[in-house]
């Protein structure tokens, strides 16, 4: 036994390049939502092309859908769009949308330029309602069930993977 | 030439006493304090490692407007941190809640230091049972005497383990 004591400064070093080793492959940006699990918070919003028009949290009440927060000042909110236009045209999921901290003509503009996703864009103008989602980084996008609960929370702009392995898989599940 | 300072004197003179305090921030500075004090605690999460205080990011500003509105509202300090980690979670939180996520981030680095404390003394213990004739000779002194009898045998008796 002591003649493996030489072998304690190996094992501690093999250990913190493990722990480093992980640490690699986390994400700092990725905080996990305390949301998750919980009620989706209320919020009661214009619509981005009509304000006469508002959407509320209870509207919304007995079907699972995807909150999506964008802006059109928000560079990786470009990147994800063509997959959320792919993703309504697939009708995986009514998609509403969060422009958040937008101006309304930009926020119109850009869905005009490049396409709407959105079944309604609801309009956060100071964004209250995003830091009641815990919005931190746009693009996010939550997933919300018939009960109103968030049970889904993607940080960062969605790709293909993210869709496939995760959103449609659960969408089915909480659908089915 | 003096003529040319004293006008450069007073140009300066003169800038600077047209130069104002910065306005307060805050129409009630009582209130401003409470708020920076609380925003401190926070951690913004668009640039981790500032707190919301220190931060320019836009959600910063916003989360400090936030803090001001419920200050005003008469909320008390612990209604806005539980505000905030309601919304962004503990990791918003400079002071980290004690649980049992958090046991390691607690006391892993004190454990670490009385670990490597212990081991400093054993090392050290042993080091001093040791007879000097164990230990590599300074190059600069006087070759040590002959061992002893005694450290002789501590010599081969140590050789045994």
């Amino acid at each position: 036994m002591k003649k493996l004591k030489f072998l304690l400064p190996l094992g501690i070093f093999l250990a913190l390049a493990a722990f480093l080793l992980i640490g690699l492959g986390l994400n700092p940006r990725e905080v996990p939502s305390p949301l998750i699990g919980k009620p989706a918070p209320a919020f009661d919003l214009p619509r981005l092309d009509d304000p006469a028009q508002r959407v509320r949290r209870e509207d919304l009440l007995g079907k699972v859908w995807m909150l999506n927060v964008w802006a059109s000042w928000c560079a990786a909110c470009r990147d994800e769009h063509p997959l959320l236009v792919e993703m309504a045209a697939r009708k995986i999921v009514p998609i509403y949308g969060l422009d958040y901290k937008d101006t309304r003509a930009a926020g119109q503009q850009t869905l005009a330029r490049f396409g709407d996703p959105y079944v309604a864009s609801l309009f956060d103008a100071d964004g209250r309602v995003g830091i009641d989602w815990g919005v931190y980084g746009v693009p996010e996008t939550f997933i919300i069930d018939r009960q109103g609960v968030i049970r889904m929370k993607h940080i960062g702009p969605l790709t293909p993977d993210v869709i496939r392995d995760k959103i449609e898989p659960l969408v089915r599940q909480l659908n089915g | 030439m003096a003529r040319w300072i004293v006008i450069l004197t007073l140009a300066l003179l003169a800038g600077w006493t047209q130069a104002k305090e910065a306005a307060p921030a805050a129409e009630d500075p009582v209130l401003e304090a409470r708020m920076l004090r609380i925003a401190t605690e926070l951690r913004c999460l668009v640039c981790q490692n500032q707190t919301i205080a220190d931060s320019h990011a836009e959600l910063a500003v916003d989360l400090r407007n936030q803090v001001k509105e419920m200050l005003k509202r008469g909320d008390s300090d612990q209604m806005i941190i539980d505000y905030m980690t309601a919304r962004y979670g503990d990791f918003v939180l400079y002071r980290p809640p004690l649980k049992g996520t958090t046991l390691v981030l607690w006391f892993g680095p004190g454990l670490l230091l009385i670990g490597g404390l212990f081991t400093l003394f054993l090392v050290l213990r042993r080091r001093s049972r040791l007879s000097p004739d164990q230990f590599e000779a300074d190059p600069d002194e006087e070759p040590p005497a002959a061992p002893s009898e005694t450290t002789r045998s501590t010599l081969t008796a140590s050789r045994h383990d």
